[in-house]
C-alpha cells in the first residue's frame, strides 16, 4: 500500500513538473517580446518625505505602461535587501536597481548577478564594491549640495558669519557632505565662525533645544545652517519664540535642505532664506541608461550625478515649490 | 529579596538615614548634584528672561524653561512607565513608536485626505479622543501579549516597536500630514498670553490627576502585590492578569497625551519622531530607584528622574559638548546614576557603612 502510495505520488510529482516546463519556457518567451524585468531594492517608503518621494518616482517610471514588469522590495536592513537580491537572481530579472542600506557586504551578491548576466544599477547611494560588478551608479553629490550652499551664503555679503551649525547623524553620507563645506569655509576664512556645532539626529525638538540653548547663553548668531529641514523648522520656532527675528530682511538667515514642500513654501514666503535640494527623482537617469543598454549602447561614465539646485527666497517661484517640493 | 520594607522598623529609624534611605533620595541629590555643578561652572544657566516671541506674545525664555517644556512627555510616559515596570516587572520598548502612531491618527482626522490643511478639519477633541483610543489599542495588544500570553514584555512589545512606525505611515498613506493651523500648535507651544509653555500644564496635569488616582483608588496597592509575588496575590482574590493588561492600557492613555504635544510641538515624521524615547521613559523609571522587575514603586521618583534626564541634556547642550562626544558623556553620567540608585548597591553601602560604626 506505501509503495504504490509513493508510487503515485512520485507520479504527480513528474507529471506537475512537466506541467510547469512550458509555462515557464512560454513566460520566457513572453518576455523577449516586451517587458523588461527590473528589481527594485529600496529603503523603507517611511524613512522620510524624501524617501516616500524617491519611491514614487520608481513607481511612476518602472510600471507596465513604460515596458517594465517592476518588483519592488523595501527594507532599511542590509541584510534582509541583499537576501531579496539573491531571490530576484534566482527570479531571473533583468536589471537590478539597488539602493543599499549600507556600504558595505554587497559584494558576493554582485559577483553572482554578474554570473548570471544580470546588470546591476546602483541609485540614491553607493557602496563599497567593485565598479566592474555594477554598470552605473546615480547618485546626490552630497559635497556639492554643501559646496553650493556655501557658496551662496558667502554671495550674501555680511560682514561677519557667526553660525550655528545644526548636524544629521553622524556619518551619513548627507551629514559628511554637507558639513565638509562649511567646516572647510570656517578653517579657512577668519570671517567665518561658528557659535556651535551639534548633531540633532535630523530631529526637529532636538535641533530647538540646541538654538534655545545658545539664546539662553546670550552668544550672538546671524546664521542657522541647518542639514535638513526639519531641524531648520526647530530652529526657526526657537526664535519665534525668543521674539528673534529671520529670513528676508530678519536678523538670522535660515538654511534648510531637502526642499520639503512646507519647507519651500516658508522660502518662498521670505521667512527661510534658502534651502538646497537633495534630488529624490532618479528613476528618468535610471530608465535612460536601461534603454541604451537595451539598445546595446554601453555606459562610459560610471557615476551619474544628479543635477541639484538651492533655492533662494529672493528668486523662488510658486512653480518651483509645485515642480520641486516633496 | 528585600523589596518590602519593614513599615515600623522605618518608622523608628533616625531622621536622617529615614530621608537616605527613601526612595527618592538619589533622584533629588542627582538634580542637586546638576544644579550645583551648572551654578559653578556658568550661574547664568539659570537665567530667565521675559521675552516677546513673533506673534508679539510675552514668552519666558530660558534654560529652566526649556528643561520644565522638554520634560513633559517624558514625565507623562515616566507615569505609565512606572505602572507597567511595577506590575509586570518588564518594559514597554514600543511607546516611540505608539507616539507615531497615535499622532498619525490624530493628524489623520485633523488633516483630512490630502494630509495638509491649514484649519483643522475635525474637532480637536475627537481627534484627541480617537489618537488616545488609538494608542490604548496598541497598549491593550501589548498588555494581552504580557498578561494573557505570559510572554515576556520587552519581546511582547518589540513587535509593536517595529510594526508601529510603519503603521503611523499607513494610517495616512505615506504621507507626511502638515497642519498649519496656529490655535492646534497651542498645545506643544504656547497659549497666548501665557508666557509658561502648555506642555508644562499638560504635564502638572497628569501628575496631579495620577497623585489622585494613587490616593482615592487602590490601582497602587493593586499594582504592587501583582509585581511583588503575583502567585499570592490571586490567592488574596485579586485578578493578576487584569492588573497587569490595565497598566498597559494605563501606558497607551499616557502615550496618546504624549502624542498630541509631539505632534503639535513639531511635523511628524514617522521615522524620527519620538525616536528612542522609551529608553528615556525606562531610564526615568530606573532613576527613580525603581526596580526594574517590579514591585515596590515610588512614582515622585520617576517623576524627578524624568527631569533629571533632561536637566542633563540641556546642560550638556549649554556646554556645547562635541556632537559625536555627547552620547558618551551622557552614557557616563547615565551608568553613575543609575548604579547608585540601584537597591543591590545601595544595600551594599549600607552593610559597609555599617560595618565601618561597628569597627569604631
Amino acid at each position: 500500500m506505501k509503495k504504490l502510495l509513493a508510487l503515485v505520488l512520485a507520479l504527480c510529482m513528474v507529471l506537475a513538473m512537466a506541467a510547469c516546463a512550458p509555462e515557464e519556457e512560454a513566460q520566457q518567451g513572453g518576455d523577449e517580446g516586451g517587458l523588461i524585468k527590473v528589481g527594485i531594492i529600496n529603503n523603507d517608503p517611511n524613512e522620510s518625505g524624501y524617501r516616500t518621494a524617491n519611491v514614487e518616482d520608481m513607481k511612476r517610471v518602472f510600471c507596465e505602461e513604460n515596458g517594465y514588469e517592476p518588483s519592488f522590495y523595501y527594507s532599511m536592513k542590509n541584510d534582509e535587501q541583499i537576501a531579496a537580491a539573491q531571490n530576484f537572481i534566482q527570479a531571473g530579472v533583468d536589471y537590478l536597481l539597488i539602493s543599499a542600506a549600507d556600504v558595505s557586504g554587497w559584494d558576493t551578491v554582485l559577483k553572482d548577478a554578474q554570473t548570471a548576466g544580470i546588470q546591476v544599477i546602483l541609485y540614491d547611494r553607493t557602496i563599497n564594491a567593485d565598479e566592474s560588478l555594477y554598470v552605473a551608479s546615480v547618485v546626490s553629490d552630497m559635497a556639492k549640495e554643501g559646496e553650493t550652499a556655501v557658496t551662496w551664503l558667502e554671495s550674501q555679503g555680511l560682514d561677519s558669519y557667526k553660525i550655528i551649525h545644526i548636524q544629521g547623524v553622524m556619518g551619513s553620507a548627507a551629514q559628511v557632505g554637507r558639513t565638509g563645506a562649511l567646516d572647510e569655509k570656517v578653517a579657512s576664512d577668519e570671517n567665518w565662525t561658528l557659535v556651535t556645532q551639534q548633531t540633532a539626529n535630523w530631529d526637529e525638538e532636538t535641533a530647538k533645544q540646541i538654538v534655545e540653548s545658545i539664546i539662553a547663553s546670550g552668544e550672538e548668531f546671524n546664521v542657522i545652517y541647518a542639514e535638513n529641514d526639519n531641524m531648520a523648522r526647530g530652529a526657526v520656532s526657537a526664535l519665534d519664540d525668543a521674539g528673534i527675528s529671520h529670513g528676508v530682511d530678519g536678523d538670522v538667515i535660515i538654511m534648510g535642505f531637502d526642499c520639503n514642500k512646507w519647507a519651500l513654501e516658508e522660502v518662498l514666503k521670505g521667512t527661510w532664506n534658502y534651502d538646497g535640494q537633495c534630488n529624490p527623482f532618479q528613476a528618468d537617469y535610471i530608465d535612460e541608461i536601461i534603454q541604451k543598454l537595451q539598445a546595446g549602447e554601453t555606459i562610459t561614465e560610471k557615476v551619474i550625478y544628479l543635477e541639484e539646485k538651492g533655492f533662494d527666497a529672493k528668486t523662488i517661484t510658486q512653480e518651483d515649490v509645485d515642480n520641486y517640493g516633496i | 529579596m528585600t523589596k518590602l520594607q519593614n513599615p515600623i522598623k522605618e518608622a523608628h529609624e533616625p531622621l536622617l538615614k529615614r530621608v537616605v534611605r527613601s526612595q527618592i533620595f538619589i533622584p533629588v541629590v542627582a538634580l542637586a548634584l546638576l544644579v550645583i555643578f551648572n551654578l559653578i561652572m556658568d550661574p547664568s544657566f539659570f537665567s530667565i528672561t521675559l521675552k516677546q516671541n513673533n506673534d508679539g506674545d510675552p514668552v519666558l525664555s530660558g534654560n529652566l524653561i526649556t528643561i520644565l517644556n522638554n520634560a513633559s512627555e517624558l514625565v507623562i510616559l515616566a507615569i505609565g512607565m512606572t505602572l507597567v515596570t511595577a506590575a509586570s516587572g518588564g518594559q514597554d520598548i514600543s511607546v516611540g513608536a505608539t507616539i507615531a502612531v497615535a499622532g498619525s491618527v490624530m493628524l489623520r482626522l485633523l488633516c483630512g485626505t490630502d494630509a495638509r490643511a491649514d484649519t483643522m478639519e475635525t474637532s480637536l477633541i475627537l481627534a484627541f479622543v480617537v489618537g488616545c483610543l488609538a494608542s490604548m489599542l496598541c497598549g491593550a495588544f501589548n498588555g494581552t501579549l504580557v498578561a494573557y500570553f505570559k510572554i515576556q514584555p520587552m519581546v511582547a512589545t518589540l513587535i509593536m516597536y517595529t510594526a508601529g512606525r510603519s503603521i503611523a505611515a499607513w494610517v495616512n498613506g505615506n504621507k507626511l500630514p502638515v497642519l498649519n493651523d496656529p490655535t492646534f500648535a497651542v498645545f506643544g507651544g504656547f497659549i497666548p498670553g501665557i508666557p509658561i509653555p502648555t506642555p508644562v500644564f499638560i504635564a502638572i496635569a497628569c501628575m496631579i490627576i495620577i497623585a489622585l488616582v494613587m490616593k482615592f483608588t487602590t490601582l497602587r496597592l493593586y499594582t504592587q502585590s501583582v509585581g511583588i509575588n503575583s502567585y499570592s496575590s490571586r490567592l488574596n482574590g485579586l485578578n493578576p492578569a487584569f492588573v497587569k493588561f490595565l497598566t498597559y492600557v494605563i501606558l497607551g492613555l499616557c502615550v496618546g497625551v504624549a502624542a498630541l504635544i509631539k505632534v503639535s510641538r513639531s511635523a511628524i515624521n514617522y521615522s524620527t519622531i519620538a525616536k528612542d524615547i522609551e529608553m528615556d521613559a525606562i531610564l526615568a523609571v530606573a532613576l527613580g530607584g525603581n526596580a526594574l522587575s517590579g514591585g515596590k514603586f515610588s512614582m515622585t521618583g520617576s517623576i524627578i528622574g524624568a527631569y533629571v534626564i533632561q536637566f542633563l541634556t540641556t546642560t550638556l547642550f549649554n556646554f556645547k559638548v562635541p556632537s559625536d562626544a555627547l552620547p558618551a558623556y551622557k552614557a557616563v553620567v547615565v551608568i553613575i546614576l543609575v548604579v547608585i540608585s540601584a537597591p543591590v548597591f545601595r544595600d551594599k553601602v549600607s552593610k559597609m557603612w555599617k560595618a565601618v560604626k561597628g569597627g569604631k
